[in-house]
């Protein structure tokens, strides 16, 4: 018996959401008596660095190295993850949310006929049934799920747990998996993807620029506060629409959900749309020149003042203290 | 071509949330419902599609009869036809079996609908319906192009985005920028009131995750404010008291 959990890497590493699903599977684990718990990787990826899945809570780790599923093929990620789910002989497979993941998850549930549950928080509670709490209404509440069926997925949202980084390295083992030509019935043509930067779903904090930035050119401040902190870049809706920004860094409801430690919003006023993209946040630093901005209602901690005044002299007191 | 674009009605993305009934039920006092947001793109694209190629656009919604406006307002956009699966969505594999049977009975070249509903937040019943049909599901597609039978589209990736090619059949959850949403016009709205709404039984009644409870986050503190000429402060805080740095 064991629980399976779905990793993904970029650039030769693990991502850090899926390390905490790996943390989130060994916790659940522990609390069902659901055995070891067994990660499953897919395409090129080093095996030192797999076994370093260990760390988090994988006893160990099955590679399938085939080359065509370095390219996250939805279909064929799905056929090869239903493979090691049928070969560990899980009941359960945890993943972490991202656009791969949840593409993946869904196809994954009818293939192995498991009740999937989304935007999963914390541990389920086993005292009756099994019950999932999950994030609903873009983190305006939360859902107590009850899980029916006897396999499970659960896709869990970033911070659902700590991480644990105490385990010893996982054993490493190849994995063959049988791959039709119809897991293959799209092609991927090309990716663009931003190199170097700290990627904003998965980012610990985040540094947002609104309308109040006044224009593209302007954003150097917003990159060197980021910078300072280790923080990927965000905007409001406007900025993307208007172009300052591309649509990838849009944060809010029908943009990018963010779930930092901290999420620093510079000239944002705080409509309702925005505010539910960063209501996951644990802590939230408001920076706009007008008192009446309803995002300070949403705020840990505000400064009333122009941005162009305030982040310069923010990152200084930030650079000498950190 | 034949396209299918499924739809939520969902509480205003503006909407208070409450719950009533022990916490059991949404609290739909003084909510106003709407064609989910994602879904309204995926239907502007669908229009478009329809009109450039020719033949048929079928809106469908799993939902009770207050979904009947939101599906009448899919028709003023310009869908040609509306089903109502009469039953309330009670989970993602319920709401995909039924989609799957409509959409195999109807064979569509194309089947549309928003990345994720706004109210549960799951973004699983298009690679549900996908897998149920063995069709290929891609999502979050944010440009969607047709030539001949290859779709060309452009999905979503954490930082980016990756271009794909695929064969008609398929199925996509859609978000922006793939169209920008549609604003029925009067001859629209004058006209959906004629185009055909049909309601029809679920096929199956088979769950697998309901949602049973529902919690609110607990409220927030008021904020701490912070002069501007003293931003040391902030730094302290985010430092010693929020122990974020």
């Amino acid at each position: 018996m064991a629980i399976l959990v779905y990793i993904e890497h970029a650039g030769g590493k693990v991502k850090k959401t899926s390390l905490e699903a790996v943390s989130f599977a060994n916790a659940l684990a522990a609390k069902t008596n659901e055995g070891e718990v067994v990660a499953v990787a897919l395409g090129a990826i080093g095996d030192d660095e797999l076994a370093s899945v260990g760390s988090a809570g994988a006893a160990k780790v099955l590679h399938a190295s085939d080359d065509r599923l370095s390219a996250g093929v939805i279909q064929a990620h799905a056929s090869a993850v239903a493979q090691a789910f049928e070969k560990v002989g899980a009941k359960t497979v945890v993943l972490a949310k991202s656009s791969l993941g949840d593409a993946v998850a869904a196809r994954l549930a009818i293939k192995i006929k498991a009740g999937l549950v989304s935007n999963v928080v914390e541990l389920p509670d086993t005292s009756s049934g099994y019950q999932v709490k999950r994030s609903i209404y873009t983190g305006k509440a939360f859902a107590m799920t009850a899980v029916e069926t006897e396999n499970k997925i659960l896709a869990i949202k970033k911070n659902a747990v700590d991480l644990k980084t105490d385990g010893a390295p996982a054993s490493v083992e190849s994995f063959e998996v049988s791959l039709a030509d119809s897991d293959f019935a799209s092609k991927i043509t090309s990716t663009e993807q931003a190199t170097g930067e700290i990627l904003l779903p998965e980012a610990d904090i985040v540094v947002s620029g609104g309308r109040g930035m006044k224009g593209p050119e302007n954003w150097g401040m917003i990159e060197d506060l980021a910078k300072t902190l280790g923080a990927a870049t965000g905007c409001s809706k406007p900025v993307s629409d208007i172009g300052w920004r591309p649509h990838h860094e849009h944060v809010g409801q029908t943009g990018v959900k963010v779930a930092p430690t901290l999420y620093v919003a510079i000239g944002i006023s705080g409509a309702i749309q925005h505010l539910a993209g960063v209501n996951s946040s644990k802590y939230i630093v408001v920076i706009n020149k007008d008192p009446e901005a309803p995002f300070f209602k949403a705020a840990d901690y505000g400064i009333v003042g122009d941005a162009f005044e305030v982040v310069p002299k923010l990152n200084e007191a930030l650079k000498a203290e950190l | 071509m034949k396209i299918l674009v499924c739809i939520t009605n969902v509480p205003d993305t503006t909407s208070k949330i409450q719950f009533t009934d022990n916490n059991t039920k949404f609290d739909t006092t003084g909510v106003q419902f709407i064609i989910g947001p994602y879904d309204d793109y995926a239907l502007a694209r669908a229009v478009e599609l329809r009109d450039q190629t020719g033949g048929k656009l079928t809106v469908l919604n799993v939902g009770l009869a207050e979904s009947d406006p939101t599906l009448r307002k899919a028709l003023a956009i310009g869908a040609d036809e509306a089903i109502r699966v009469n039953a309330e969505p009670k989970d993602s594999f319920f709401v995909a079996s039924q989609i799957a049977h409509y959409a195999k009975e109807g064979a569509f070249d194309l089947i549309l609908m928003g990345r994720e509903s706004i109210d549960f937040n799951g973004g699983m019943v298009h690679g549900m319906v996908g897998e149920i049909l063995g069709m290929p599901s891609f999502s979050p597609v944010m440009k969607l192009d047709l030539e001949g039978s290859t779709v060309k589209m452009a999905r979503e990736i954490e930082g980016g985005k990756e271009m794909l090619e695929a064969n008609l059949p398929l199925i996509a959850g859609c978000q922006e920028p793939i169209a920008e949403w549609k604003i029925p016009n009067m001859r629209g709205i004058m006209s959906a009131r004629t185009k055909p709404l049909n309601v029809v039984e679920a096929v199956s009644e088979e769950t697998q995750a309901e949602a049973t409870q529902y919690q609110l986050p607990p409220a927030k503190g008021a904020v701490k404010l912070i002069d501007k000429d003293n931003v040391g402060e902030l730094v302290k805080l985010l430092k010693n008291e929020a122990k974020v740095l």
